[in-house]
Order: structure tokens, then C-alpha cells, then sequence
């Protein structure tokens, strides 16, 4: 059985009267430890599909299965605390919290949690995430003192801090020059092959999608190709 | 495990209450100004509150009259306080036996001419008394020289202290004090004058009175046979002759003897030295009802008494006064209350205004916090903690700066004020409640945001 299983899911807004449907019947599997971009132009729905995929919203019919449960049906607070113990997110203007040094960042999600742990085993775990980006030496910056890369970097080992199944990134690199913007993508290579993290990615950049194992590209609400493919091309 | 979650949320909202130290203050100052508003007028007012009902006790809404009871003749009554039964013992023993009695003294009434060099008057009071009256009324507060001591009172001297009319009237301005006037043609040296106190609420002039110790009018002016100087007030060489004279050597009795039916149903020592009235006053308005009770029982105690319905003395208190007065702290009490009820909504809604704006300022960061599997309850907690702790820590900054700013009325205008502790602690609660109240919609607003469309503001 597959880590993400979509049967064909639809989206549906309603404006007023009129219905503007977003996704139109999307099938889709994703193993464990894969690394997928996810492509297409604005509009095409692949935002949508992210928040569905993420479980931040709900699709208007099909199935979802995320480690073999179906959740497209669940109640908010049941996403929520997939949303914690499940996923991560990594944003293209990183979201950090103001004024708050990167540690607390880490651990911020950690407080949502229901399992307790002990306040110094939260600390070591955040340590050991900021070590593993490596912004050892940064623990307690403030982002505002942080670089680009570095701050994605902090938010990496935000999502990472609950062991997540999949990890979401939204246009990790839109925010940030080409050279930070390959460490990025390297360091999100690294935690795929050497942790065996499934990792999405949204982007419509192709050279971000460059880097991953397999790109999906999706146009006007429906995937035009989703084959499995090792290297650049598209 | 409850508290270590309760640790953890309580310090989730620390942290982001100083992540934005001006929005803070901003929020704060909202309940800062209320509570210390609330803090301050109930100091303020409950100092003015006391201070009225001070001035309207020393017009006398404390004093309680005990007056001697009836005495009847052969059918026909004589009146309230036309028997002779209290004593100056009686009054000595309420002050020392009735503790809801703050002073008490016993009045010896007579009334004359009194004569200075080629002017003379007729006061309307003169009172023979204790010091302890000035007490009773209120009145210690001489305009010039001093009272007249126990030691007068025990001797019987021949001193006494005039009211401003009288030391208008008969001495024009010039100095009264160690002047001798005549009072019933016996020689008074006057040692003080009064204060001026007014027309009472009958509109009878306070000011024309003359005070002497009461062994002196009882025993010298009263009686002006029994001219030795026999100190103590406890003798009983003294018959029950009549407190009073208009004339002089007139044995005109002012007062009628109980009837001998009376006499025996009402045993008593025969001979003793009777004083017309006791004039005491209870510590406060609150306490009257307990002067009086404590006062009866001592009286029925000393007089022999089994039966209420033989009573020989009855106690009068000023019951309009008392009225005004308690009505006039009932509608302060109300009005403070108002003010500080008004104070506290404005500071509520400014703490509302503040969190709407910092909900909507932090509208990424609560969709972030729903990204990362925060529940809706959490955000709602999250923000409902948040105003509670700003609303506590203004309402304690609020307290610091009401007592403060009382103090500082205290200090440069000389207005009497008074600490509330019941303010403090209402202040508190009070401030916990606004938080969760006025805090609650901004949070619920916050909870309520879609986290997709959060996390996308801009």
C-alpha cells in the first residue's frame, strides 16, 4: 500500500451562483520516500491539491488515503491533529514567528502535541533538527537576524519536529536567490535519500522540480503526467 | 499533567505577549486607565464618603439621649423626663460598661441671667456638665483659652466656657478669658470660648450656651444654700432638690416627686444626687442600635429593673439624622459604583479594539499555528489566556497607579481619601472578568479563520 492514495478527487467552490470547479477528478499515489515535485501553472489547482493534500482543507468528493486511512471526510480538529503529527510545511515566505529566536520556532508545533514531553526533551529534539539543517550555531537568532536560506532552514526543522510521514513544501525557493536556493534543495535531497522523508514539493519553477525523483504536472484541475522519472527532464 | 499543559499554554501567551512589547502596552493601557480609574475614585470616594458622614455625626447623628422616665401624680402624668433616677454614677458606668459607646456625660440644666459689667442676657442653654460633652458633641475645638478639667468638676469650681454668642454679647469683642461674669448672680470665671457650631437643625442657636462643671450648677448655682465646697460627686449630702431656680432662695420645684405608689413599686436608694439627662454618643451610626442595647441593660442593671415595661430612664436617638445619613452613604456607595462600572466598559472595549487588530495584524501567524495542527479550541484558548493575562497585568499596573494617583490627591490637595482593600480585590476580578469578556469575541474571531485564506494574507 501506497503513503498517499487519491481516488478521484474533485474540488468544487461555490461563488455565489456560479461553481468553479478546481480539481477535476485527480488519481494519484504516492510511496513512502518518494520525492515528488508538484507542477503547473497558477491556477492549474495545484495549490488546491497541496491543501488537500495537507489535509488544511477538504475535497468536495473522492477518496484520500493517508497511510492507509481514509480522511476526506474527517471532522476539523481529526485534521488538525494529522495536520501535527503527519505533515509538515514548509512555506515560500517561511512563516516564522516574529521575534522569536529559532529554537522556539522548532518547537513551536511541539505545543499542539497531546503526547507530554518533558520540556528538556522537547529543547533536545529541536537542538538535534537545528543541528541536522545545520544552524547549530543559530539556535537562539531571531529571524529577523537570519538569512533567507537560513530561516527556510529553521522552518525545515519546524516541519521535521514531529517525525511527520510527509513533508510539504510550497514553493520552498520562491523567496530566495538561486544559490541559497540549490543549498535548499540539497539539503531537502539529503533528508529524502539519507531519512527516507517523503517529501512534495509545489513549485513551477523546473529547476526545482530538476532536482526531485518525479514531477506531476497538473493542468486545468486534471494530472497530464505523473509518471515516476529519475533526473531533469519534464 | 493538567497543570503541565495549563505551564505550557500560560507560557505560550507570555511568549507572544512580549514578542510585541508596544501592542502590549497598548492593550494594557486600555485596563491600566480603567482599573486605576475604578482604584482611584473608590479611594477617593469612599475618603469623601466618610468625610460627609463624619460632618453629619458632629451634627449630632450619633448622640443618644438618656433621659429620665415619667414620673406620674396621682393620675397625671408629668411628661418624658420628669422623674429624677439617673445619676452621675449611671453615666460613669456607661462610659466605662457599654463599649459601643465612644463618651458619654451627664447634663445638669439651668437657666438665668448671666451678667458682665453693665450688659446682661439670658442664654438659652446653660449646661452643667463633664468635659466629656465636648466629646459627646463633637465640639472639642475651642475658639480660645481651654475646657474645664475633672478636677473643676470634682471641686466644683467656679469656671466655665461660653458659647460665641454669649462671648459677643457680653464682652464685644474684647477677650472673655479669666474675665468673671455672674451667672445667676454666682461669680464664673470663663476659661474658654467655644467654637462657633451654628443654628441647629431646629434652627436654635448652639452658639448661646454657657458650660460649667455640673456639681458647680447642681450644688451652687442649683441650690445656692448648700454653698460648701463638698468635693465629690458620689456625696449624698445632696437631697433631691430641684436642678433648677429662676429666681434665687425660690424653692420653686421644676421637677414633680414620684408618687408614693410610684416610690414603692420602684424601690430604690432614697437619697442620691440625680442629673437631668445623659448625653452619650455611640462609636458610629452603625453601632447606635447596640449603644442602646448595651445602654438599657446597664440602666435596668443598676436601677433594679425586671420589667421593661417599668423602665425609669428612655433613650432617645436622631433617628431623622441617622436617616439623611445612611442615605447619603447608600447613594455614594451607588454613584461610585456607576462611575466605576462606566470606567471599567470603556477600558473593556478598548482591550477589544486592541485584540481585533492584533487578531487581524497576526492572522499568518494563527494560520501557521492551525498548519502545524493547532485546533481551533487552541487558537481560541490561545488568545482568550492572552487577554486575561494582559487584563491582570494592566489591572495590577492599574492598582499601583489608582493608589498612587490617590496619594497623590492626598498629598497636593489635601482631599481625604481611603485605601479599599474590597476595591483592590473587586479590581482584580473585575479586570480577569473584562479580559475573558471583551476578550473572548476577538478570540473567537481569530479561531474561526480559515487557515488555507490565513495563511495566504498579506
Amino acid at each position: 500500500m501506497e503513503l498517499i492514495e487519491l481516488k478521484n478527487i474533485c474540488k468544487t467552490y461555490y461563488m455565489g451562483d456560479i461553481d468553479v470547479p478546481v480539481l477535476k477528478g485527480i488519481t494519484l499515489s504516492i510511496g513512502k520516500g518518494e520525492f515528488v515535485a508538484l507542477m503547473g501553472a497558477s491556477g492549474s489547482g495545484k495549490s488546491t491539491l497541496m491543501n488537500i493534500l495537507g489535509c488544511l482543507d477538504h475535497p468536495t468528493s473522492g477518496e484520500y488515503w493517508l497511510e492507509q486511512r481514509e480522511i476526506s471526510k474527517v471532522s476539523a480538529d481529526e485534521r488538525a491533529y494529522l495536520r501535527n503529527h503527519k505533515i509538515g510545511f514548509v512555506f515560500q515566505n517561511f512563516n516564522l514567528l516574529a521575534r522569536t529566536s529559532a529554537l522556539e520556532n522548532v518547537m513551536m508545533p511541539l505545543s499542539y502535541t497531546r503526547e507530554h514531553l518533558s520540556d528538556s526533551e522537547v529543547k533536545q529534539r529541536a537542538v538535534e533538527l537545528l543541528n541536522r539543517v545545520g544552524l547549530n550555531d543559530r539556535l537562539h537568532y531571531e529571524p529577523s537576524k537570519l538569512s533567507g536560506g537560513q530561516q527556510q532552514r529553521v522552518a525545515v526543522a519546524r516541519a521535521l519536529i514531529n517525525n511527520p510521514s510527509v513533508l510539504f513544501a510550497d514553493e520552498p525557493t520562491g523567496n530566495l536567490d538561486s544559490k541559497t536556493s540549490e543549498e535548499v534543495l540539497k539539503m531537502l535531497q539529503k533528508l529524502n535519500t539519507e531519512e527516507n522523508i517523503t517529501i512534495i514539493v509545489v513549485t513551477h519553477d523546473p529547476n526545482v522540480a530538476r532536482h526531485t525523483q518525479r514531477q506531476i504536472h497538473i493542468h486545468d484541475g486534471l494530472i497530464v503526467n505523473g509518471q515516476t522519472s529519475q533526473g531533469g527532464s519534464q | 499533567m493538567r497543570l503541565f499543559r495549563i505551564m505550557r499554554i500560560l507560557r505560550t501567551a507570555l511568549r507572544a505577549i512580549r514578542r510585541n512589547p508596544m501592542r502590549t502596552a497598548l492593550t494594557m493601557l486600555g485596563i491600566i486607565i480603567g482599573v486605576g480609574a475604578v482604584i482611584a475614585m473608590m479611594e477617593i470616594g469612599s475618603g469623601s464618603s466618610n468625610a460627609i458622614a463624619k460632618t453629619i455625626a458632629r451634627m449630632g447623628a450619633n448622640t443618644l439621649l438618656v433621659l429620665p422616665g415619667a414620673a406620674t401624680s396621682g393620675g397625671i402624668g408629668f411628661g418624658a423626663g420628669s422623674s429624677m433616677t439617673l445619676t452621675p454614677q449611671d453615666c460613669e458606668a456607661i462610659i466605662r460598661d457599654c463599649p459601643a459607646v465612644k463618651s458619654a456625660a451627664p447634663l445638669v440644666r439651668a437657666r438665668g441671667q448671666v451678667v458682665y459689667q453693665d450688659r446682661n442676657w439670658v442664654p438659652m442653654s446653660i449646661f452643667g456638665t463633664t468635659a466629656d460633652y465636648l466629646k459627646v458633641r463633637d465640639w472639642t475645638d475651642l475658639a480660645q483659652g481651654e475646657i474645664f478639667t475633672d478636677k473643676d468638676v470634682r471641686n466644683s469650681t467656679k469656671v466655665c466656657i461660653i458659647g460665641q454668642t454669649i462671648a459677643r454679647e457680653l464682652f464685644q469683642g474684647s477677650s472673655p478669658i479669666g474675665k468673671e461674669m455672674r451667672v445667676l448672680n454666682i461669680s464664673f470665671k470663663v476659661v474658654g470660648v467655644l467654637s462657633s457650631k451654628g443654628a441647629n437643625m431646629m434652627g436654635m442657636d448652639q452658639d448661646d450656651i454657657i458650660l460649667a462643671p455640673w456639681t458647680t450648677i447642681k450644688f451652687r448655682v442649683g441650690s445656692s444654700s448648700s454653698s460648701s465646697s463638698q468635693g465629690s460627686s458620689s456625696s449624698s449630702s445632696s437631697t433631691s432638690s430641684s436642678p433648677s431656680q429662676l429666681y434665687p432662695n425660690s424653692q420653686t420645684s421644676l421637677y414633680p416627686v414620684p408618687s408614693e405608689t410610684q416610690a414603692m413599686d420602684n424601690p430604690q436608694l432614697a437619697r442620691f444626687t440625680n442629673v437631668d439627662q445623659i448625653v452619650t454618643a455611640a462609636n458610629s451610626t452603625a453601632e447606635i442600635p447596640q449603644a442602646i442595647d448595651q445602654i438599657t441593660a446597664l440602666l435596668r442593671e443598676r436601677h433594679r429593673i425586671r420589667n421593661p415595661k417599668d423602665d425609669d430612664f428612655n433613650i432617645r436617638n436622631m433617628t431623622e439624622m441617622t436617616n439623611a445619613l445612611s442615605s447619603t452613604t447608600t447613594l455614594m456607595t451607588k454613584l461610585l459604583l456607576a462611575v466605576a462600572l462606566i470606567s471599567l466598559i470603556v477600558g473593556g472595549v478598548g482591550i477589544m479594539n486592541i485584540m481585533l487588530v492584533s487578531v487581524t495584524e497576526r492572522t499568518r501567524e494563527i494560520g501557521l499555528r492551525m498548519a502545524v495542527g493547532a485546533r481551533a479550541k487552541d487558537i481560541l484558548r490561545q488568545f482568550l489566556i492572552e487577554a486575561i493575562v494582559l487584563c491582570l497585568a494592566g489591572g495590577i499596573m492599574g492598582i499601583a497607579l489608582g493608589c498612587g494617583g490617590s496619594y497623590l490627591v492626598t498629598y497636593f490637595l489635601r482631599w481625604p481619601t481611603e485605601t479599599s482593600m474590597a476595591a483592590i480585590v473587586a479590581s482584580v476580578i473585575v479586570s480577569a472578568s473584562v479580559g475573558i469578556v471583551f476578550g473572548y469575541y476577538p478570540a473567537w474571531k481569530a479561531s474561526r479563520l480559515d487557515p488555507i485564506e490565513a495563511l495566504r494574507y498579506e
